[in-house]
């Protein structure tokens, strides 16, 4: 598979999650693995462009896919403007839900460019933030959208 | 938490798909976007021997007008429907119970013909397909089958599929002029529902399925009934439960849930106009 414009294989077995294969295969450390029951959202990747949980896609069905993770964002040392509204907006604490988070936020707005801020809750309910910081998550998402909350 | 061990196909058409089931029979299972299958094995709930997947096979993603339906491919996945311009316009029913399931992550990889062929009673999606008088069409080494929504649940997680039969349609009538509601009651973001009813009222044809009030997912009948014979919400919305046996459990009793089915279904039908 492809991950962050990068070719990785490797020979796998079949029941290899993609969210083990992104941090010990390809030693990205970046996609946390929060509640590994598909609710949290912590191991949030793109998988052709789109947000997935990779705790519940098998590593087999992303073989020849593209797939991003919270490393493949940044140009250089440049952030991704939804990078730099987290950063700007506080919009995290521990940081631990925060790569999953950002990545979500982000397929959000490939979805939806201007959200509401009703519409930016809705599109991370399947993100928990156990230090529970989602007002600052939400005025980061809006930021970097440019809608005005 | 991994599955178990499993051996992996990937089928690249349906016909793979059909021979791949038949030569391996109960040790097979189908792997669509996995988004219950998935959890399943690592809860080691199911454990197959082989797992055929079917996510690639483009052929059937789509959504079709087909004179007085919309033919939906079983591979769609939620976030295709509940946005698919066909589907807002002819059978608005199903986009909202599809934009109901679970969150974006989950709505980017789960299919509707991997809903329906889970056949869970807590599932959102066949609530909407019993009261839109879906049929889905079914696959299998000896052909093509039509099956209504009504005789394909027979039990829980149980269906009219066999082993070796792959779901490749279902077909939704077009109803542009109908009005419908879907009530889904959960205690938070992104649960899956305590209790829901997905109610549509078209002409003088009135459907409402309901999740998680029984076994399988079921219809409404006696509501139904009495709409069509002229009752109104209030009246008939009490005969919700009629009939069922919803489980008990962690959630919500048997009784509290057929409470619920008559206060979400009310609602619906108000909603509904009726
Ligand atoms: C966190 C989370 C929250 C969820 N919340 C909800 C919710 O609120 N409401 C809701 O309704 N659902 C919910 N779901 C379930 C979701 O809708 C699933 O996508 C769906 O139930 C299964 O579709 P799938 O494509 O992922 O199927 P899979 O998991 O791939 O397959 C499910 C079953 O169907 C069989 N199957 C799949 N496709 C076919 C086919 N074409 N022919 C024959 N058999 C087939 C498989 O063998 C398997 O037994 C949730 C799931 C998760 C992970
Ligand atoms: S670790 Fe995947 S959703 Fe929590
Ligand atoms: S910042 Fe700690 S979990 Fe969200």
């Amino acid at each position: 598979m492809t991950i962050n414009g990068t070719k990785v294989s490797a020979d796998v077995e079949p029941r290899t999650l993609l969210v083990h294969f992104i941090r010990e295969q390809a030693s990205l450390k970046g996609t946390n693995i929060g509640c590994d029951s598909s609710s949290c959202g912590a191991c949030t990747v793109h998988l052709n462009g789109e947000s997935a949980k990779s705790c519940t896609v098998l590593a087999v069905q992303a073989d020849e896919q593209e797939v991003t993770t919270i490393e493949g964002l940044a140009d250089g040392e440049t952030l991704h403007p939804m990078q730099e509204a987290f950063r700007d907006c506080h919009a995290l604490q521990c940081g631990y839900c925060t790569p999953g988070m950002v990545m979500a936020a982000v397929s959000l707005l490939d979805e939806i460019p201007a959200p509401t801020e009703l519409e930016v809750r809705e599109g991370l309910e399947g993100n928990l933030c156990r230090c529970t910081g989602y007002h600052n998550i939400v005025k980061a998402v809006l930021q970097a959208s440019g809608s005005k909350s | 938490m991994i599955p178990a061990a499993f051996d992996y196909q990937r089928a690249d058409s349906k016909e793979q798909a059909i021979s791949l089931l038949s030569e391996h029979g109960d040790e097979a299972k189908l792997l669509a976007g996995g988004h219950s299958l998935i959890p399943l094995m690592k809860y080691r709930l199911a454990a197959p021997g082989i797992v055929v997947d079917v996510g690639r096979i483009d052929e059937l993603s789509y959504v079709r007008e087909e004179g007085d339906h919309l033919a939906i491919g079983a591979l769609t996945c939620h976030r295709e429907i509940e946005t698919n311009e066909l589907v807002l316009a002819n059978t608005g029913l199903l986009a909202a119970a599809t934009k109901q399931v679970g969150d974006p992550q989950v709505r980017h990889r789960g299919t509707i013909g991997g809903a329906l062929a889970h056949g869970d009673p807590a599932s959102d999606i066949p609530s909407a397909a019993l009261a839109l008088r879906a049929s889905l069409v079914i696959e299998g080494p000896s052909g093509e089958r039509e099956v209504e929504a009504d005789d394909f649940f027979t039990g829980f997680l149980e269906t009219a599929l066999e082993p070796e039969e792959l779901l490749t349609e279902i077909r939704v009538p077009k109803l542009p002029n109908s009005t419908w509601s879907f009530q889904k009651f959960n205690r938070r973001a992104q649960d899956w529902a305590i209790v829901g009813a997905s109610v549509l009222i078209a002409d003088n044809q009135c459907g409402v399925g309901l999740v998680n009030m029984d076994s399988k997912p079921v219809r409404a009948t006696a509501l139904e009934e009495a709409i069509k014979n002229g009752a109104s919400a209030e009246e008939a919305s009490e005969l919700a439960a009629e009939g069922l046996e919803p489980p008990s459990d962690l959630n919500a009793s048997t009784e509290y849930r057929s409470h619920l089915a008559r206060v979400l279904t009310k609602r619906g039908l108000q909603e509904s106009g009726k």
